[in-house]
């Protein structure tokens, strides 16, 4: 079980319906069945993942995110999931906006760029980052859109998006009190707990 | 030939024939007395009889889907590929069942079986059956085996349609609805092509309005001609480019002849079958006529034509499945341009709209329509995955 699982499980009510966007081998609905007994549906378009996440008895769809959500209807889902995939996406603020149209509320995490290690290596080499967590080079990375904790911040601002909860963390999912003091410099990987909908309705 | 059936096979099969008095009222209002169901089991049942499998038959099946009739037998059911000892559907762990569907003519009442109160054969008199006929009769089998509630129901093609039925009409009595390469409903070119086939039969001087087996005769130019064009719509370009296109001459060096192998090596400059693929068609369409009944290709055709289960719903298909309770699991194949992906993707978003749990996988394959009775790795896989998972759920219930 990956320890981002940990943070997101807490935000997802029991018996709740859950929308996963590339939700890979299945393993966090997986994980968010056994422990909140959910309905689950996740988008993926790898075979093997798909595969993988049959194996794991997860309902899963082969559906591109770059062709869009249409075929979902607004308010459907309770929470939509979008984990490390918001980076590779070709239009990510679309599916952002979608995301929250067709969930109550949404889960997204992403690696944060502004991290102080892709700004040392970029201040240092020259070069786009490379690293054990992003070991893409710039010509082959699925990674098309990198951004910040701080660049999120503002799109969310933007879209009048309510950010209900932020939680940054490093590579081994610990969280600081460093990390809540510089979350854009400190934190490895944003967890962004988001919704549009007014009030409590959460 | 015993010593060659394949280990995976599930072997020797008999059919069965079970006979029906209940009347059954069809969806024409018309309403079939009796009538006999022929049925092929694989497998074994257990003792919660937890573990069933319904198979519904396509267009030109029947209830032969797996192992051999005979020793001498040259080919198994039509299904063989998936149906067997450790096969996707493994008749290790599952009881499987196959009929042959109502209108049929390969053992269950169909128009070439005789009326009982004309003492003649049915032929132009036999019902027009549809899908929820079928599905209506299935459940009367299921009833007769004992079975309370089918681990899954699956099919492809016309056979998807039965377990789309299914899961709308008896949705209490299935674990799981597997449909694949189906559509929710035929579009205008699949029904023009479907016309065509009817109207090369009705027009053979051999037809007699129907009555040909009084007459000692069949209309077999025009079941050839209706098997030829039914079998261009089950084939892609791709895989008629491969099958037809081995090989390649200097001239077309350009390592693709498009499928235009020749017959003989040389063009007759006459009306003779040059090239491979028209010859193909010609046994294809001869070994058809040979073995299938001309009226109830008609009315397979127009089951097909017919189904669309939205109509109840004024064309809302969401609606349509408001009350299924089971899962779905929908495949569709790249190239199949008879019920393309799209097709499927319908019936996916219909599912989710009505807010069903649904599974949906689109296979790169090269061999269209048909691609859903040939052994295609990623599919297979995924099938076999899916039903290994059905049966622990099984277990886990049992437990």
């Amino acid at each position: 079980m990956r320890p981002e699982f940990e943070i997101i499980q807490k935000w997802i009510e029991p018996g709740s319906r859950v929308l996963d966007l590339g939700c890979g081998d299945g393993s966090l609905l997986h994980y968010l069945k056994s422990t909140k007994q959910i309905h689950e549906i996740g988008l993926e378009i790898d075979p093997d993942n798909m595969e993988k996440s049959i194996f794991n008895g997860i309902n899963v769809i082969q559906q591109d995110l770059d062709r869009g959500l249409k075929n979902f209807q607004s308010d459907s889902f309770d929470t939509v999931l979008l984990a490390q995939t918001l980076q590779a996406l070709s239009n990510p603020a679309e599916l952002v906006d979608d995301m929250l149209r067709i969930g109550k509320n949404g889960i997204i995490t992403f690696p944060n760029f502004g991290n102080w290690k892709s700004r040392l290596y970029l201040f240092t080499r020259g070069r786009m980052p490379v690293s054990k967590f992003m070991p893409h080079q710039w010509y082959d990375t699925p990674n098309i859109h990198f951004c910040t904790v701080k660049d999120f911040d503002a799109l969310c601002r933007e879209k009048n998006i309510t950010v209900l909860t932020r939680t940054v963390v490093d590579s081994q999912h610990q969280g600081s009190w460093a990390m809540k003091a510089w979350p854009n410099f400190l934190g490895e990987i944003a967890i962004y707990h988001l919704t549009k909908r007014s009030g409590n309705q959460v | 030939m015993s010593a060659s059936i394949p280990t995976d096979s599930v072997g020797l099969v008999t059919p069965q024939s079970y006979h029906f008095d209940e009347p059954l009222d069809l969806r024409s209002g018309k309403v079939l007395d009796a009538y006999d169901l022929t049925v092929e089991t694989y497998g074994t049942l257990n003792g919660e009889k937890s573990n069933a499998i319904l198979v519904c038959h396509a267009l030109s099946g029947d209830h032969h889907a797996a192992g051999y009739h005979s020793a001498t037998d040259k080919k198994p059911g039509w299904w063989d590929a998936c149906i067997g000892p450790g096969k996707a559907i493994d008749t290790d762990l599952f009881f499987v069942v196959s009929l042959n569907n109502l209108g049929g003519c390969a053992g269950s009442t169909g128009p070439a079986s005789i009326n009982p109160k004309t003492e003649t054969f049915y032929g132009p008199d036999f019902p027009v059956v549809t899908v929820r006929d079928w599905v209506k009769s299935q459940f009367r089998l299921m009833d007769r085996l004992g079975i309370e509630k089918w681990a899954a129901v699956i099919g492809g093609s016309l056979g998807g349609m039965q377990v789309l039925r299914w899961a709308i009409s008896y949705p209490q009595r299935l674990g799981h609805a597997i449909s694949i390469a189906a559509a929710p409903k035929l579009s205008a070119q699949n029904i023009a092509f479907n016309e065509v086939a009817r109207h090369s039969i009705i027009s053979d001087p051999n037809f007699h309005a129907g009555h040909y087996l009084q007459n000692n005769t069949y209309p077999k130019q025009g079941l050839m001609l209706a098997r030829m064009v039914g079998h261009i719509t089950y084939l892609s370009d791709s895989a008629m480019r491969a099958k037809f296109g081995k090989t390649v001459t200097d001239f077309e060096a350009t390592g693709t002849n498009f499928g235009r192998d020749l017959r003989t090596g040389k063009l007759s400059f006459g009306l003779n079958v040059d090239f491979q693929v028209e010859s193909y068609l010609h046994y294809q369409g001869e070994r058809f006529s040979e073995n299938f009944d001309a009226n109830t290709y008609l009315l397979m055709t127009k089951a097909l034509d017919y189904f669309d289960p939205s109509v109840d719903y004024e064309g809302n298909l969401a609606h349509a499945f408001a009350n299924s309770s089971c899962k779905f699991l929908l495949i569709s194949f790249s190239t199949d341009w008879r019920f393309p992906p799209e097709r499927s993707r319908e019936i996916v978003n219909a599912l989710l709209k009505a807010g069903k749990e649904v599974s949906y996988l689109e296979i790169e394959a090269d061999q269209g329509h048909d691609a859903f009775l040939l052994p295609v790795p990623r599919y297979i896989r995924a099938l076999t995955t899916y039903l290994k998972r059905v049966h622990q759920e099984l277990a886990a219930h049992a437990s």
